[in-house]
């Protein structure tokens, strides 16, 4: 398989990273080395297995729906990069 | 007392309860060692003057009841600590400081033990050098020029140096038992649910532990059973009886079976290393062991599986760094933009790496050929540990391929990088415990480890056999503090 230069731009896309020419080339040289290692797993016939998705083979526990923690605003913005009052402020989105 | 930090956790602990030594003092020789030690960069963060204070009003009013009474420590800067800067290792958090406490340092803090520090870690724990670290490399305290072993590769290394008595490291694939084993240093990954992950920064929710690494088993024993407690803010904590570990810890193994693996005598690997594990064999036997020959038929498509899971599970939950709630963000012309150049100058190479992997995997057209497919091999994988454990109780094999290798060696090869962890990793897709002891010394004189893997929360009897082949082994490390000027 091989994952070509238009692919590795559709990734970074999707992954919200930049790259430029010289990163793109880098990264689908990487990529490829890293998928040939990972096609070995066609070597195996899956069919009828079922896919793990949890090891820990426990139901998840219910919890009375009730507030624990409050009054943590100041907390949650305290370490944002730009906030007004109780906001956060981002670049303008609509124009 | 002038070789305080030469002490090991039970020492020190036996000697502050019996008043011959104070938390102050013990403290004031670790933070001592670790300013003198700066050039092994095994520190993100220092927290010297408070730990001093903390030490001194422990001392005021001495509770000597506590598990670790008025012990210092430092503790990888992948644990969130409250009002102390937490960075993963990475840009992208560097000016990061936690509001809430992880569960496993709160748990450290209740009996006693005071915070030194943050200690230095691969970016977002993916590597296995601490070369990825935004903080720079760590040394190796064995030899100048070579890696801790990673990600926990501050952990590791502190520990080595004896710049902290214990510490806690996280491993998801192998991050505390291959540097451990790199450093001669004793490290346990717990079971998966063992340890809760809440307030640790998050790499593969699936795989990522915390776990205890120290100097020797006994010490190990006794901060795992400090750190390991079910808890509610973390929906996989599993609620199972928890073990006095250390109470508990006997070196009587007579009549326990231990498995050889037949696949882990992989292609390529050094003679050192296998006549490390005929060692290991022979040293089971003398504690009374019984070895019976095993298969797990599937190891060798564990390093392929996790390569699909780990970063599959990163770029989701990688994706909160987004320049807006916390950490660093670069200038954008608009929110799209901030966010790309925000995430692309935020993160180092290797963490782009795995977040473009994963998000590959995931996407539309892929999730099945890949994600599914490796969620389905994961079982196979674990369906052999449950078939060994059939016949035995604990399985031994080598903790790493070869010895530590040279800082910048690999870091231009992610495969080659990635087979380090090629022992390790099958035990956190199974979400089984796994132990490295230091177990020899290759021809430079580079530590050797040996892994023991449990079954599911079974920790006591793992660390049992440890301690039972520590005693035989006698391994010693050769640090001359080289880095001391």
């Amino acid at each position: 398989m091989s994952i070509d230069l238009k692919t590795i731009k559709h990734i970074s896309k999707l992954s919200r990273i930049s790259v430029d020419e010289k990163k793109a080339e880098k990264l689908a040289g990487d990529l490829n080395s890293i998928f040939d290692f990972i096609e070995k797993l066609n070597e195996l016939k899956t069919d009828n297995v079922e896919p793990l998705t949890s090891v820990a083979e426990t139901t998840l526990k219910l919890r009375s729906d009730e507030v624990k923690s409050k009054n943590l605003r100041d907390q949650v913005i305290k370490n944002s990069p730009k906030e007004n009052e109780d906001y956060f402020v981002v670049p303008k989105v609509i124009e | 007392m002038s070789d305080v930090t030469k002490q090991s956790l039970s020492e020190l602990v036996k000697n502050i309860k019996s008043k011959k030594l104070s938390s102050s003092e013990v403290t004031k020789a670790f933070v001592e060692r670790s300013e003198k030690s700066k050039e092994l960069n095994a520190y993100i963060t220092e927290d010297y003057a408070n730990a001093l204070n903390k030490a001194k009003k422990f001392d005021e009013k001495p509770n000597l009841d506590l598990k670790l009474p008025g012990i210092p420590m430092a503790v990888k800067d992948l644990f969130c600590t409250r009002d102390l800067r937490t960075t993963a290792g990475s840009k992208i958090l560097n000016n990061f400081v936690p509001t809430y406490e992880s569960t496993v340092t709160q748990n450290i803090w209740n009996e006693g033990a005071i915070l030194m520090g943050k200690l230095n870690c691969d970016e977002f724990a993916m590597g296995s050098s601490n070369e990825t670290s935004f903080f720079g490399n760590v040394q190796n305290p064995i030899d100048k020029n070579l890696v801790p072993g990673g990600s926990s590769g501050g952990s590791s290394s502190a520990v080595a140096a004896q710049l902290t008595p214990i510490t806690i490291g996280t491993d998801t694939g192998g991050s505390i038992r291959q540097p451990a084993s790199f450093t001669g240093t004793v490290g346990l990954k717990p079971t998966y649910g063992s340890c809760s992950r809440y307030g640790i920064v998050a790499f593969a929710s699936s795989l990522d532990q915390a776990g205890p690494m120290a100097q020797n088993v006994k010490d190990c024993a006794l901060l795992q059973e400090v750190i390991s407690t079910y808890d509610e803010k973390d929906s996989t904590s599993i609620d199972f009886k928890r073990n006095e570990y250390s109470k508990e810890l006997t070196k009587d193994i007579k009549g326990k079976k231990i498995g050889i693996p037949k696949e882990y005598r992989v292609d390529g690997m050094p003679k050192e290393i296998e006549d490390l594990w005929k060692k290991g064999i022979e040293y089971a036997k003398d504690c009374g062991a019984e070895i019976i020959d095993i298969s797990l038929p599937h190891t060798n498509y564990a390093l392929p599986t996790y390569y699909i899971v780990a970063p599959a599970e990163a770029s989701s939950n990688l994706a909160r760094y987004d320049g807006v709630k916390y950490g660093f963000r670069a200038e954008g012309k608009n929110l799209i933009d901030m966010y790309e150049k925000t995430r692309s100058e935020g993160f180092g190479a290797e963490v782009q790496r795995r977040i473009m992997i994963g998000t590959y995997v995931l996407s539309s057209g892929y999730y099945d050929a890949y994600y599914l497919k490796a969620q389905k091999v994961r079982k196979l994988i674990k369906n052999d540990f449950d078939d060994a454990y059939k016949k035995v109780d604990a399985i031994l094999t080598p903790s790493t391929p070869s010895s530590a290798f040279k800082i910048g060696e690999k870091t231009n090869d992610p495969v080659s990088m990635y087979l380090n962890d090629i022992f390790t990793v099958p035990v956190n897709l199974a979400g089984l415990p796994g132990i490295s002891i230091p177990a020899g010394h290759d021809a430079k004189g580079y530590p050797l480890g040996l892994q023991i893997i449990g079954k599911a929360f079974d920790e006591q009897n793992i660390l049992n056999i440890a301690y039972a082949m520590e005693e035989k082994i006698n391994f010693k490390n050769n640090i001359t503090d080289w880095w001391i000027k």
